[in-house]
């Protein structure tokens, strides 16, 4: 009895998390010309004239390049602290790694402001390296997390046995440990991709004007009111930002399974 | 260099990318906006530097700010409690399922890459003039023109309880699956009832949980100034608001630095109360 009422509960949380998405996808599909309903019909014509806005196209082209750039500067630089962290006897490692997490522990906000006012006193201005800048110090400890996480999992042994076998620890690491490392190093990029991809709180405040992401762009949008386009251009961020770790995922057990077997 | 000295160093090696980056990019920028709110803004525009007191005096006197920061507070409170009462069954539920667990998981992470500000606009069409809710009140004759629910602060709260519920039922349930079963058993077997094993044994266990799902969902929602913009009407602006006006409209960078410091000390002073009693490990767990 209780069991099935929490159960209930259950299916009408999820509801609630999911509903809302699914009619921003429903709608992208509608006919009409507003973004609302009655459904009047089924039709692409919304996805049509999202592929020829040049103002969103742009803006797809600078959130994928601002992402990439960030995954790639993030990962790197939280690898190798993460690998410091999980194989050394670091002294004040506790220390250092709130330390490595403080930026998400101020609120995005606060770091947005002081990062945009300390960079212009040093003649940075609103641009796309300071939007870099910022993206890449709040994925961060993001990075760090999830990469110590699954390098706890890789055991050092393999390494040692390189190494003996008369590896230099350059060819052990590109060697062994690199590989080894792959999915964590994967993770952590696909990581800060999605929170790069759909950061709007710190962009607002270090974009230049006139430079849009997808999210600011959808913002922007929203000022006029809800159009069926916001809708359908919505619809595209969900299938890329949801679809695309979904196949991340599957490739990842699929490599893993391979190695396993 | 011997091979010990090497070995030695290698860590401090691999570390300091990562520390030069947080210390320019975030702990100097916040020693710095703390001498610029200090600073004054000056009828031309330009900044002047030098020691003055009269943003924070205008931040921490004037009723306007003061008003703003307590509802703000009120805003991500209520937000934090709704979030824990919707949560804590489900979280339950995920924890002690056994066929559709993975599944349930798999959809809870589902949230977390989906755009904020899709789920925030999301619930425009749901609760708008002509969203979902009023179209079908309307169809069915209920009501002849369209209900107001959007742009107030419970359009706000529930945009937040959307936006934060996933980080609340991910933190629970790491605390709840992290419970040894047996101990329920035991309880049981003593012959307590499900009820008082659960008010007795469960609910204690897991409250570690429940406190790093309710400090996120705090810190985060009382952070935010996206989804009263979004869902809000002209009064019901946040903290968060307030700074982003400051700098971005109205350019007064000295008091934006004030009030950004005071939203930072309000927050600051929950995690570090949060760390003090319970440690980040918690946290860290459902983060990672």
């Amino acid at each position: 009895m209780g069991w099935h009422l929490l159960r209930g509960w259950t299916v009408l949380v999820y509801l609630f998390m999911f509903l809302p998405i699914l009619v921003v996808v429903l709608l992208s599909f509608n006919a009409s010309q507003f973004g609302s309903f009655p459904m009047t019909g089924l039709s692409f014509r919304w996805f049509i004239e999202l592929a020829e806005n040049e103002a969103i196209l742009r803006a797809f082209r600078t959130s994928i390049v601002l992402g990439l750039l960030t995954s790639v500067i993030s990962t790197t630089i939280g690898v190798l602290a993460s690998l410091a962290l999980v194989r050394y006897n670091v002294p004040a490692r506790n220390a250092i790694s709130t330390l490595l997490i403080a930026p998400i522990l101020v609120p995005e906000v606060v770091l947005a402001v002081a990062l945009l006012l300390f960079l212009n006193a040093l003649s940075v201005n609103k641009s796309f390296g300071l939007l870099l800048a910022g993206h890449v110090i709040f994925t961060l400890p993001f990075v760090i997390l999830v990469v110590q996480a699954r390098l706890v999992g890789i055991r050092r042994d393999v390494e040692e046995a390189a190494m003996s076998l008369g590896a230099s620890p350059v060819q052990t690491f590109f060697q062994v440990t690199l590989p080894l490392l792959a999915p964590a190093v994967f993770a952590g990029m696909l990581f800060a991709f999605t929170i790069s991809f759909d950061d709007i709180t710190g962009t607002l405040f270090w974009k230049p004007g006139g430079v849009e992401t997808v999210p600011t762009q959808i913002f922007a949008m929203l000022r006029n009111s809800i159009s069926p386009e916001i809708n359908a251009l919505g619809t595209v961020m969900i299938f890329l930002t949801a679809g695309l770790p979904l196949v991340g995922i599957a490739i990842a057990r699929r490599l893993a399974l391979k190695r396993g077997g | 260099m011997t091979v010990e000295a090497r070995e030695a160093r290698q860590p401090y090696l691999l570390l300091s990318p990562a520390m030069v980056a947080v210390m320019l990019l975030l702990l100097v920028p916040l020693a710095f906006i703390v001498v610029y709110s200090f600073w004054l803004r000056t009828a031309t525009g330009a900044d002047q530097a030098g020691f003055f007191l009269d943003n924070w005096r205008e931040a921490l006197s004037d009723a306007f700010y003061r008003d703003i920061l307590l509802n703000t507070l009120k805003i991500a409170a209520i937000t934090t409690l709704v979030c824990a009462v919707m949560g804590y069954p489900a979280a339950y539920v995920i924890a002690r399922s056994r066929g559709n667990k993975a599944v349930l998981l798999l959809l809870l992470m589902l949230p977390f890459w989906i755009s904020y500000i899709i789920r925030t606009m999301s619930w425009i069409n749901i609760l708008g003039a002509s969203g979902a809710i009023n179209s079908a009140l309307m169809w069915l004759g209920i009501t002849d023109a369209p209900i107001q629910m959007l742009y107030n602060e419970a359009s706000v709260i529930l945009g937040l309880v959307h936006f934060l519920l996933p980080f609340m039922i991910l933190n629970i349930y790491v605390s709840l699956d992290g419970i040894d079963t047996t101990l329920e058993d035991a309880a049981c077997s003593l012959g307590a009832t499900r009820w008082r094993t659960f008010l007795e044994v469960t609910l204690p266990l897991s409250l570690p949980g429940l406190a790093a799902g309710g400090l996120l969902a705090f810190v985060l929602g009382a952070g935010t100034y996206i989804t009263p913009i979004v869902l809000g009407g002209p009064t019901d602006a946040m903290f968060a608001n307030l700074v982003f006006e400051a700098i971005i409209t109205q350019l007064n960078w000295p008091l934006g630095s004030a009030l950004s410091l005071m939203l930072l000390a309000v927050l600051g002073a929950l995690v570090l109360l949060y760390n003090h009693f319970l440690g980040m490990g918690q946290l860290m767990k459902g983060l990672g």
